[in-house]
């Protein structure tokens, strides 16, 4: 009776111990991903002061300036400050729109997201059949053809195939339109409530809208859904060629199970706990590939915001998007790795 | 005729070599056996040497100058027996600047790499021959660096540093050796207990030498496997900063900066475009390839799917 109670305490302690240390390792990446940042935002050669006040104010002005900045202050207070600003939301003032930071990440986020998110849905339901069949006639035309998609994938630049997709689709066929998320009509009539355009176009029933919004989209998230595709197709086969190799597969084959409960019912449905981290990693992966791909579709997300900032030397929001972006890739692992331990049983009783 | 050559394939295939030049050979052998029997991984390594000869004899390879063009006569010309790509807004031959282009790149990705895997090599073998905190303070930060979206940070640093090739190659340097510190640690946790470096501390060697002589060697295979189809992703990112105006800069003939340049003549003159960006496809394939052949012959555990 004692045995099995201490036992449970154990455990208990165990997973309370696994926790603490995993918040220890969270915490810590992310006081580094904001040294780096605060590092990065030192290093630079344009004086942030001279940067408000102009080249020519008098030096009594700049010393003002510097001193409300905080700038005269030693390197660990000014850490100090940056970090308690940021975990506050504060990521200081953009010098080209002369908006808080945070909240011209905010009215962009929304932009990425969406193209990211549909990227990702195109990315899978291609990526998971034809990794799935790769794997099942393994060596045949379809297994050739997903591994030179994935090669040409992981080799192509994405923003030269963004300019030639818009070239042929939407200047030469006319099938798409041209770069942005909506033609310049609707944006007088058309209202946003989430952000999501084409949420909100089914929201507010706006379907003239929808159709533009779609034609819009089409273009730059199959292309993020292609290089998605690439990653989830490719590592779709390697998941699936793992699990057909297990006894569980001779064993249904054996009860005389049909060939299609077995792949896509057993083996898919195994494979596929590893695969949400996958499709998790990919989702990342799309929100950083969005950045070249914004400039190439004036896609008005956080990528081109970034992209915008650097040309004009706006740190305070190049780091920003920096750190929000760094951000949702800690949060994405995070989320992958519990998704993992939910859904994998095996990984629960450690 | 076919006797000797018999003979030397059995000399290099012995099971007992004579000496330590002859056990070399023969592993050399069968991994060049192993990756010449693989198709596209020699047709990745021609891509790679085609790009070194041209990036060695651009100026005797080059039709035109890469930097001066005929303003009045040959702006943006269709593609043809003069200029076999056309000429861009510049008058300039853009073969030639492919050509010339090719040295950018291949500087680009051998500074990236002498830069990057060694720090990640020292990184990974001291944490994971040291143990501790030592190794967990050092995974730590390699694991900060992993953290972050690699062209993102690399933005960051080049808007921080400036725009220019030299800045865009410390950038990228700097995003890119955590995965090798993380190799050179996995593979120094499998050898650090063995027999062999047990005797080598009997016999009074100091940690740094065993690092540096004992251990270092036998990560240098799988490193290089993950350095190649890594350059692929480098030359990419490199690309990606000149696209942005952050890498080389004008008028040098960075394949993205070119592609950047092209982009206000995609509608009418579309190969200003397009010949660089198939340039860069062409050899990340061929790093690509390269690499999947060098982990099939070098690393035959990784290659079992």
């Amino acid at each position: 009776m004692r045995k099995p109670a201490g036992r449970a305490k154990r455990r208990a302690s165990a997973r309370l111990k696994s926790v603490a240390g995993f918040l220890v390792v969270v915490a810590t990446t992310y006081l580094g991903l904001l040294a780096v940042t605060f590092f990065i935002g030192r290093v630079v050669p344009i004086d942030p002061v001279l940067a408000i006040v102009g080249d020519r104010a008098p030096a009594h002005v700049i010393e003002r300036v510097r001193q409300e900045m905080g700038l005269d202050l030693p390197y660990y207070q000014q850490f100090w400050l940056y970090m308690t600003g940021v975990l506050r939301g504060d990521f200081g003032t953009s010098v080209l729109t002369t908006n808080p930071v945070m909240a011209d990440i905010r009215r962009v986020f929304p932009a990425t997201m969406e193209l990211a998110t549909v990227g990702t849905l195109i990315g899978a339901f291609f990526g998971i059949p034809l990794g799935v069949l790769a794997a099942v006639k393994r060596g045949s035309l379809i297994d050739q053809v997903v591994r030179i998609v994935g090669l040409i994938g992981y080799s192509v630049p994405i923003f030269w195939l963004g300019l030639l997709a818009l070239l042929v689709f939407y200047a030469r066929l006319g099938w798409t339109s041209g770069p942005g998320r909506m033609d310049v009509v609707f944006e007088y009539t058309f209202t946003p409530v989430t952000g999501f355009f084409l949420l909100d176009a089914i929201i507010t029933g706006d379907w003239a809208a929808l159709r533009d919004i779609v034609s819009h989209i089409i273009l730059p998230a199959s292309l993020l859904g292609y290089f998605s595709m690439a990653y989830i197709s490719r590592m779709t086969r390697s998941f699936m060629l793992n699990e057909l190799g297990q006894e569980y597969i001779v064993a249904a084959r054996a009860k005389g199970l049909s060939e299609t409960r077995i792949i896509w019912g057993h083996a898919l449905r195994n494979a596929a706990v590893p695969l949400v981290t996958v499709i998790a990693l990919s989702y990342a992966g799309l929100l950083e590939g969005s950045v070249l791909t914004e400039t190439v579709f004036a896609w008005p997300g956080l990528g081109l915001y970034i992209t915008n900032s650097l040309q004009n030397a706006d740190m305070n929001a190049v780091l920003g998007g920096t750190i929000v972006i760094g951000s949702v890739f800690i949060a994405i692992n995070l989320l992958s790795d519990v998704l993992y331990r939910m859904l994998d049983p095996r990984t629960r009783t450690r | 005729m076919s006797e000797t050559a018999m003979t030397r394939r059995e000399w290099l295939l012995t099971d007992r070599p004579q000496s330590r030049l002859q056990a070399r050979l023969g592993r050399a052998y069968v991994a060049w056996r192993r990756f010449t029997a693989n198709r596209l991984a020699v047709v990745g390594l021609l891509i790679i040497l085609g790009m070194v000869f041209l990036a060695i004899f651009a100026p005797l390879l080059a039709p035109h100058s890469p930097y001066v063009g005929d303003l009045a006569k040959s702006r943006l010309m269709t593609p043809g027996p003069a200029h076999w790509l056309g000429t861009d807004d510049q008058g300039r031959d853009i073969l030639s600047r492919l050509i010339y282009g090719s040295r950018l790149t291949l500087q680009v990705v051998l500074l990236v790499a002498v830069i990057a895997a060694p720090i990640g090599l020292l990184v990974g073998t001291v944490a994971g021959y040291a143990g501790g905190w030592v190794d967990a303070v050092l995974m730590r930060i390699t694991d900060i660096f992993l953290a972050f979206p690699k062209l993102v940070l690399a933005l960051a640093f080049v808007a921080a540093l400036g725009p220019g090739i030299g800045n865009a190659i410390i950038a990228i340097a700097i995003t890119s050796w955590p995965p090798y510190a993380r190799i050179a640690r996995a593979e120094t946790l499998t050898v650090r207990n063995s027999d062999y470096i047990l005797a080598v501390q009997l016999m009074g060697a100091s940690p740094w030498r065993i690092v540096l002589r004992h251990i270092m060697p036998l990560c240098i295979s799988s490193l290089i496997v993950r350095v190649t189809l890594d350059m692929a992703g480098i030359i990419l990112t490199a690309a990606g900063l000149g696209f942005l105006g952050l890498g080389a800069q004008p008028p040098l003939p960075e394949w993205g900066a070119m592609i950047a340049s092209g982009r206000r003549f995609i509608l009418d003159q579309w190969w200003v475009a397009a010949a660089p960006g198939f340039a860069i496809l062409v050899v990340s394939l061929g790093f690509n390839l390269l690499g999947d052949g060098l982990r099939d012959a070098l690393d035959p555990r990784g290659s079992g799917q």
